[in-house]
């Protein structure tokens, strides 16, 4: 245990609040996921039939919880904002860390693109059922991505509060469905047997191709990370709130898919905008077609709020360590927020939103996503062999290590297969993207970027260094 | 000593800035825009659509119905539609190579500039 490092730079600095807790940590997780199960996952149905979907759940939530558990230990450990990208800065490298931040943000911004898509088909379908066809849906999804960055500007912790309460809201109207239909308040009867006559209309590849969408049932959790910084007890609150958030979303998805699945043609449920408030309006329950309308609003705007949230966090913190240029680095002298960096992502969110179908920007977030899962395999790998156990202090131990890892990894493998089953030609326009922006980083950028301030945690020196 | 880095003016950070836009919006929106990337899902239509001929049976009618498609002409394009999985192995390689040699890349890379961070974090000479 040599050389143990010293305290960071004594340079003064406004620093963010820690004002959140561990329910907070919680809404910010299931906020930003939930409304994967309100849009999104049943494209899975559509990549491979009914049963590929369900298998694509539960094969993403065993993906998710390796994710979790990982995640988990080495947040507790290396508590900043940014998350994962703080965690590559300090185990892998500067590159490493700018790609991860990348990852962040795409993945973010992407969702919160998607659901502002969502918000503006959802108000246009309900439009339409009252009689006003041809909703223009532009200035929804623009006032939705606008209010939801002034609300991120003006402070964390009203932005979180307000998330907590409607995703409350929003996972009790999935529950509320679910109950209602079992107790028979649906006026068509739920029907499985496409199981039968069509079990896998694409064969077994379908199921390997539904777990590309299967991963946007959870995509996002791993975000509860990007809050480091702001909560009062991160050794605590981040595990805690983050296994609790990942335990909630395998019911909620579950559930999803069975009401669904049951109350909507399978070949109608694989390309539907909304499925949830598709499968209330199949109720015929007024009641229940109001509570899921609210529901689909209530989650697509905590994850938009959640996504505006965790992506200025990681370009705030590229901009504090000069990845970007410095000036995204700023916190409000009276917000305490990273302002700068809300405000300059909210055209990037509105160029997809208003100018990509929903399944391509669902594609692109699940694809960053993707190699971020991919980087917390050998992550996890480095973190154990450069400090193992004894050397520093952590605030959780995910048990069973390494197969955690090796599970996320072949899982990842065939997530990957899965995309370009159907989606090759944006996963081959990321990877140019992530290359041609690695080179750009490596050959320039990295020359404004102070070398001894990249690492700030109190550890000894990493082995084999 | 310590790496001081230059310090960057106005213009050059707002030219980095410049750079990851035009990136981020080239690579990404701009083949979707030009319609080079799209889901392989392609509509196989019947003639004279039933919802029988569809494969559809009297619940799942009804189901079509309370979403407001009664017609099964509707609802043709969107029941034949299929993904075409079948693919050849050079693009599958191509796609692998990719993703394989972007993670080398990038963690080669990465630990050059890390031997750099410790270097300076962790020897008294070079702080």
């Amino acid at each position: 245990m040599a050389n143990v490092t010293m305290t960071a730079p004594a340079t003064e600095r406004l620093q963010l609040l820690r004002v959140l807790g561990p329910a907070h940590i919680w809404a910010l997780g299931v906020g930003i996921v939930l409304v994967g199960e309100y849009m999104g996952w049943n494209f899975s149905v559509g990549k491979g039939g009914m049963i590929a979907g369900l298998a694509a759940c539960w094969v993403a939530g065993l993906l998710y919880t390796c994710v979790a558990m990982i995640d988990s230990e080495v947040t507790s450990t290396i508590a900043a904002a940014g998350g994962q990208y703080a965690q590559a800065k300090h185990i892998v490298g500067p590159l490493m860390a700018f790609n991860v931040g990348l990852f962040l943000v795409m993945a973010y911004t992407m969702l919160e693109a998607a659901n502002a898509i969502t918000v503006g088909y959802l108000l246009d379908t309900v439009a339409g059922m009252m009689g006003h066809t041809g909703l223009n849906q532009k200035p929804f999804i623009i006032l939705s991505i606008m209010f939801l960055a002034w609300l991120n500007f003006r402070g964390v912790l009203a932005t979180l509060t307000f998330n907590l309460v409607i995703t409350a809201i929003a996972f009790l109207a999935i529950i509320a469905l679910f109950v209602s239909v079992q107790l028979g308040v649906s006026a068509v009867p739920m029907d499985f047997s496409a199981i039968t006559t069509s079990p896998l209309p694409y064969g077994w590849i379908g199921i390997v191709a539904a777990l590309h969408f299967g991963l946007w049932y959870y995509l996002g959790i791993e975000g509860t990370c990007q809050a480091a910084e702001e909560v009062r007890s991160p050794a605590r609150s981040l595990p805690y709130g983050t296994m609790a958030g990942i335990m909630t979303l395998l019911i909620a998805a579950t559930m999803t898919w069975y009401v669904c699945s049951g109350l909507l043609p399978w070949e109608y449920l694989g390309q539907a905008g909304t499925p949830l408030f598709d499968a209330a309006r199949v109720t015929g329950n007024t009641g229940l077609m109001v509570l899921l309308f609210v529901g689909t609003m209530f989650s697509t705007l905590a994850s938009a709020n959640g996504c505006i949230n965790d992506a200025s966090r990681a370009w705030f913190s590229m901009g504090r360590d000069r990845y970007l240029p410095s000036w995204f680095g700023a916190v409000h002298p009276v917000y305490r927020t990273p302002y700068r960096s809300i405000v300059f992502l909210v055209p990037i969110a509105l160029i997809f939103a208003l100018g990509a179908p929903l399944d391509q920007v669902v594609t692109f977030s699940i694809l960053s996503g993707l190699l971020g899962y991919t980087f917390m395999t050998f992550n996890m790998v480095m973190f154990r062999r450069k400090w193992p156990l004894d050397t520093i202090k952590r605030g959780y131990v995910h048990p069973l290590h390494p197969l955690p890892v090796i599970v996320l990894l072949t899982l990842c493998a065939a997530a990957y297969f899965a995309v370009f089953l159907g989606y090759g030609t944006q996963l081959s326009a990321m990877m140019c993207f992530y290359i041609v922006a690695s080179l750009w980083f490596h050959f320039r950028r990295y020359q404004f970027v102070r070398r001894g301030d990249q690492f700030t945690m109190p550890w000894p020196k990493p082995a084999g260094y | 000593m310590a790496y001081q880095p230059p310090k960057q003016g106005l213009a050059g950070q707002v030219f980095d800035v410049i750079t990851l836009l035009v990136l981020t919006v080239g690579a990404l929106y701009l083949p979707l825009y030009l319609g080079f990337a799209g889901a392989a899902k392609t509509p196989n239509p019947i003639a004279n659509p039933t919802w029988e001929a569809l494969g559809q049976n009297a619940t799942e009618a009804k189901q079509w119905a309370a979403i407001g498609i009664a017609d099964p002409a509707a609802a043709n394009d969107i029941i034949t539609a299929r993904f075409d999985y079948s693919f050849s192995w050079a693009p599958l390689i191509v796609m692998a190579v990719l993703v394989i040699g972007y993670f080398v890349l990038v963690v080669r890379l990465s630990d050059k500039e890390y031997r750099e961070v410790i270097e300076e974090r962790f020897d008294p000479k070079r702080r």
